[in-house]
């Protein structure tokens, strides 16, 4: 078990995001803004709040993860790395063929990577597989926790309604749900696209707890988190309110980048305002190596 | 005179319910997922005699398919049900992702399937699920011939580790397998032996090809009939040996004509033994209501069809 403090946790949480940008840069596919924005709650989670072993990702006594919004995995494979569930060089593989970092990610059974339970990126999925796991684990009275993560653009989707009323029905309150509440989403912001609000109500009337955090203060969220364990009889969901581009001048709170990674200019501009951590980056050969055939790379 | 004896009609969804209920007696991880439909696919019997292992989700398959796939990622051995169409179609990208991507090995059973739901009409004769099943990679789909039958592959199903489908029916249909006989996924029963011309059916088509058969056999015809319960991973072995030794083949399925057991077969003959194949099944249009009997003779899946297209294939095999 790591429980990093929370100046430790920034650190982490400003390396993932160093991590993001190079994988990006050297992908030049993939998702920029909803990754970073995820950063300090990514670092979080996995640096002080899951109960997890890297080397046995398959313990039983394991809290569950699962990323419902698939694409925001560039920020989840940079934290399965520096969190010890495989190699930091692998980061330059993502989106890679033969390579385990899938655009989307996939369980390590079937070509994914350890850690990733079940294949997510069509979205709305993954709040009913949530419940699932937790009402599984209920019924052996294990009292491992369940923790799934939402884009707030994702819960367009029914079925995640679905879910929630499941969820709320069965009172399943070893049930986390974290809401990456940024805004954004791909065509524009939330309440041009889809209007979600009031969207603490709507759970609420679901059956849920509701609980709300600055999602890029550690601190705050770490609280957050700790509140929600404490609350019983029924599932909680966290608000996290977010910046889509955390930490990125030039992309922070603005929807266009939801999809789309940086060039190498604006990703040397971007690890120009993320500085160095005491971590480390890629080495250097494996950066380089790893750069060649992305460049013969087809569209 | 027919070759097989039915003593009584019971339906395969009954099949279905008393196997869950002694497969929750012999295994605790047994978990069954309802969808507001339980009298009818009968999961109400295990319901009753487990009622902590019974989880509603109301009228949501989309959410059914994942809540079976996180049950699954939990260690347990999810049962899925409900009508096929509500099975297949509606949570088709939650089977794909969720279930068939991921490989969990929930077991999605669809009941009500085919023309003979009858009176409910077209939008719930679920004509297409084979099809749709069979084209996702990791998925097994298969489907029962009778009551026995259905029992013994929803029991054999809880030691697969794959996901699969199992497709079954309302209506009360004759029982004449025997509940003693071994069951294998992937292993067709041949059911009568004969050189002629092979008839390869699922389901209840089984049945009227028996039927079909005595017909047949009484014009001199000697017909082989297998049972192909498994659709995929099909019994590949079997097809080819049919086609070498009876050199004609007619499929029968209740179901579209189009990538179901039909398709399946003939994907094999094509490539390997290009054999003369004439398919009964329906053909590429909806249903409608009336009685499931009546049904099957209009779109063209009952015992004469069968015997017409056997007629058919023969000319073809002599030319």
């Amino acid at each position: 078990m790591e429980h990093f403090d929370v100046n430790e946790l920034k650190e982490v949480a400003r390396q993932i995001r160093r991590d993001i940008i190079k994988m990006l840069m050297i992908s030049k596919s993939g998702h920029s803004g909803g990754p970073l924005g995820l950063a300090d709650v990514f670092a979080s989670l996995y640096f002080n709040i899951l109960k997890i072993d890297p080397k046995n990702p398959n313990w039983t006594e394991r809290d569950y993860f699962f990323l419902s919004a698939g694409h925001l995995c560039p920020v989840w494979y940079a934290t399965l790395a520096r969190r010890g569930y495989f190699s930091i060089s692998e980061l330059t593989t993502l989106r890679k063929i033969n390579g385990r970092l899938q655009g989307h990610p996939a369980p390590a059974y079937t070509h994914g990577v350890p850690g990733v339970e079940i294949a997510s990126g069509a979205l709305g999925q993954g709040l009913s597989v949530a419940v699932g796991c937790a009402l599984g684990l209920r019924l052996d009275k294990k009292p491992n926790r369940v923790y799934v993560l939402h884009g707030d653009g994702e819960l367009d989707e029914g079925q995640i309604w679905e879910a929630m009323m499941t969820a709320g029905h069965h009172k399943v309150d070893s049930l986390i749900a974290i809401v990456d509440r940024n805004n954004c989403q791909i065509d524009n912001r939330t309440d041009k696209v889809m209007e979600l609000e009031p969207l603490a109500d709507k759970w609420k009337s679901f059956g849920w707890h509701v609980l709300e955090c600055n999602g890029n203060d550690i601190e705050q969220f770490l609280k957050t988190v700790k509140q929600a364990q404490a609350l019983k009889g029924k599932p909680t969901v966290i608000i996290a309110h977010t910046f889509m581009g955390k930490g990125v001048s030039f992309m922070e709170d603005d929807y266009k980048w939801h999809g789309v990674p940086p060039n190498d200019d604006q990703g040397k501009q971007a690890l120009s305002e993320l500085a160095p951590t005491k971590y480390g980056d890629f080495i250097e050969f494996e950066w380089e190596r790893a750069k060649q055939p992305v460049e013969v790379e087809a569209k | 005179m027919l070759k097989y004896q039915t003593k009584e009609l019971k339906a395969t969804r009954l099949g279905f319910g008393e196997a869950l209920v002694e497969l929750g007696h012999e295994n605790p991880n047994v978990v069954v997922l309802g969808g507001d439909v339980t009298g009818s696919v009968r999961t109400d019997l295990f319901m009753k005699a487990f009622p902590d292992r019974f989880l509603s989700v109301g009228v949501a398959e989309q959410d059914m398919m994942g809540t079976a796939a996180g049950l699954a990622v939990a260690g347990k051995i999810p049962f899925a049900s409900t009508y096929g169409e509500f099975a297949v179609g509606r949570p088709f990208d939650q089977i794909r992702q969720s279930i068939a991507y991921s490989r969990l090995p929930v077991k999605i059973c669809a009941s009500h399937c085919g023309i003979t739901v009858g009176p409910d009409g077209a939008t719930h004769q679920s004509l297409e699920d084979l099809a749709i099943m069979r084209v996702l990679p990791h998925m097994t789909v298969a489907t029962p011939c009778d009551y026995h039958e259905t029992k013994k592959m929803i029991k054999a199903s809880i030691n697969w580790k794959h996901p699969i489908y199992i497709r079954f029916f309302r209506d009360n249909t004759p029982v004449f397998t025997d509940p003693s006989s071994p069951f294998e996924f992937g292993k067709a029963t041949t059911l009568i032996d004969g050189t002629d011309v092979t008839v390869i059916a699922c389901g209840l088509q089984v049945w009227e090809a028996i039927l079909a058969e005595e017909v047949l056999a009484a014009e001199g015809i000697s017909v082989r009939l297998i049972n192909m319960h498994t659709i995929k991973p099909l019994d590949e072995a079997v097809v080819m040996k049919a086609a070498k030794e009876t050199g004609a083949i007619v499929t029968a399925e209740d179901h579209q004509k189009h990538s179901g057991l039909g398709g399946a077969v003939a994907e094999v003959l094509a490539q390997s033994i290009p054999t003369p194949l004439e398919f009964v099944a329906v053909n590429d249009t909806f249903g409608e209501s009336g009685k499931g009997d009546e049904l099957m003779k209009k779109y063209g899946v009952a015992k004469d069809d069968i015997v017409k297209a056997v007629r058919k294939v023969l000319q073809r095999k002599k030319r």
